[in-house]
């Protein structure tokens, strides 16, 4: 059980630091610095940290706040290529460009009394909004581990 | 025993100093067994600091299992941490991901001996160095005082002084996040003019974010040991002027967010 393990490894190194001490250091800044930084060398115990469900943890903790902030429209930032270093910036630009361009095409196809691109086989589709609704395709999975 | 027990390896460090084994010898690692340092039979730099840990905790399938659960992944990710950190005090480290465990303390030797050139060369550049994190946030509320306590204007029908009252919140929140990225940029210049190298970390707002108010920015600054205190004290005095804004400043921190090393890519093409 996750207790008794927590117990086991519980022991927090057993001085405490006397470089001014973050240890009371808040989880969040820890994770994002141990799972998401340092250097990756291949160890004998091969597991890929962001395979693994952790990345619902770092979705809790940080993935859902970029929307947040571009919502806000503060994501000045992700626009600043001396700060960017990760691909999302590249990707969510594609994304916005993406979904752009797609509703220009609509537009276009609406003035010009086409069909929506989408489902052109089915028979109801030129009643459709010109952007439908996303369908959920999946559900949602059990949380690993419960019982 | 390497059937009962796997090895832990924390960190890179450059030299075996009588500051660093007599630090490390004090220590207590993640699965509460002592922390050493570990050397190659072939060369003198780098060390390991490394520590036994349980077979039957940590061979992968275990530890894929383990780090699902997110109080196993703090207790873990907290004596990681802990160890970097107490001997970021008297050395220079590399901070290795989290979970980097080896069969055996031959095959970190071997670890050692395969990337010596990459870690030397590391070390050497972040030598000198903290990281420092730096977070802003916007309070909480954004004062919307003003409009509730605005005495309400008789003519206005219910419907209107609602809307009216919406408005105005929109416009504090709008002065707020103006007023974040004013801040933010002067924070930013700030902080470079003592920082080396900077990185941006993910603002936090999940449910591990603890801080109060709206995280809005998240960076952490490679600065000499020499700036340490000057960035600290400037940084924060950054948003002086502004109202609804927190700066908050972390670490020093071992170089987490600047230990990366060039990919070897020898599986790409």
């Amino acid at each position: 059980m996750s207790d008794s393990l927590a117990n086991r490894l519980g022991s927090l190194p057993s001085r405490s630091a006397p470089y001014q001490p973050s240890s009371s250091a808040n989880l969040a800044d820890i994770l994002e610095r141990v799972l998401d930084k340092g250097i990756v060398i291949a160890g004998d115990i091969q597991i890929n940290l962001l395979d693994i469900e952790l990345l619902t943890i770092k979705l809790r903790l940080l993935i859902a706040s970029v929307d947040k902030a571009k919502e806000m429209g503060i994501d000045w930032w992700e626009h600043d290529p001396s700060l960017s270093s990760r691909a999302d910036r590249s990707t969510s630009h594609l994304e916005e460009e993406n979904r752009r361009l797609r509703e220009q095409i609509e537009t276009l196809r609406a003035e010009a009394a086409l069909p929506p691109a989408s489902a052109p086989e089915e028979s109801a589709a030129a009643r459709r909004p010109a952007r439908p609704a996303k369908r959920p395709t999946t559900r949602p999975r059990p949380s690993p581990g419960d019982t | 025993m390497s059937d009962t027990s796997l090895t832990y390896a924390y960190a890179v460090a450059r030299d075996r100093t009588p500051a660093l084994v007599a630090e490390a010898g004090a220590l207590t690692g993640v699965a509460g067994a002592p922390v050493h340092l570990l050397r190659s039979d072939r060369t003198t730099a780098p060390v390991a600091v490394v520590s036994p840990v349980p077979a039957e905790d940590f061979h992968e399938e275990a530890l894929r299992r383990h780090l699902e659960d997110l109080g196993w992944l703090e207790v873990l990710a907290r004596a990681h941490h802990g160890v970097i950190e107490a001997l970021t005090a008297c050395a220079t480290l590399l901070p290795l991901r989290l979970a980097t465990v080896y069969l055996d303390e031959d095959r970190v030797r071997a670890m050692l001996d395969h990337n010596q050139e990459l870690f030397l060369d590391a070390l050497a550049r972040l030598d000198g160095h903290v990281e420092l994190g730096v977070k802003l946030y916007i309070e909480a509320a954004p004062d919307t005082s003003a409009a509730t306590t605005a005495p309400p204007e008789p003519a206005l029908s219910p419907g209107r002084a609602y809307l009216r009252r919406r408005r105005s919140e929109q416009d504090a929140r709008d002065d707020a996040h103006r007023a974040a990225e004013q801040a933010a940029e002067r924070i930013a210049a700030v902080a470079r003019s003592h920082a080396v190298q900077w990185a941006r970390h993910r603002v936090q707002e999940g449910e591990l974010a603890t801080g109060p108010g709206q995280n809005v920015t998240n960076d952490a600054y490679l600065v000499p040991i020499a700036h340490a205190h000057a960035f600290r004290e400037e940084v924060l005095r950054a948003t002086d002027g502004f109202n609804g804004l927190r700066v908050e400043v972390t670490g020093p921190w071992a170089p987490y967010s600047f230990a990366t090393l060039p990919e070897p890519g020898a599986s790409t093409p």
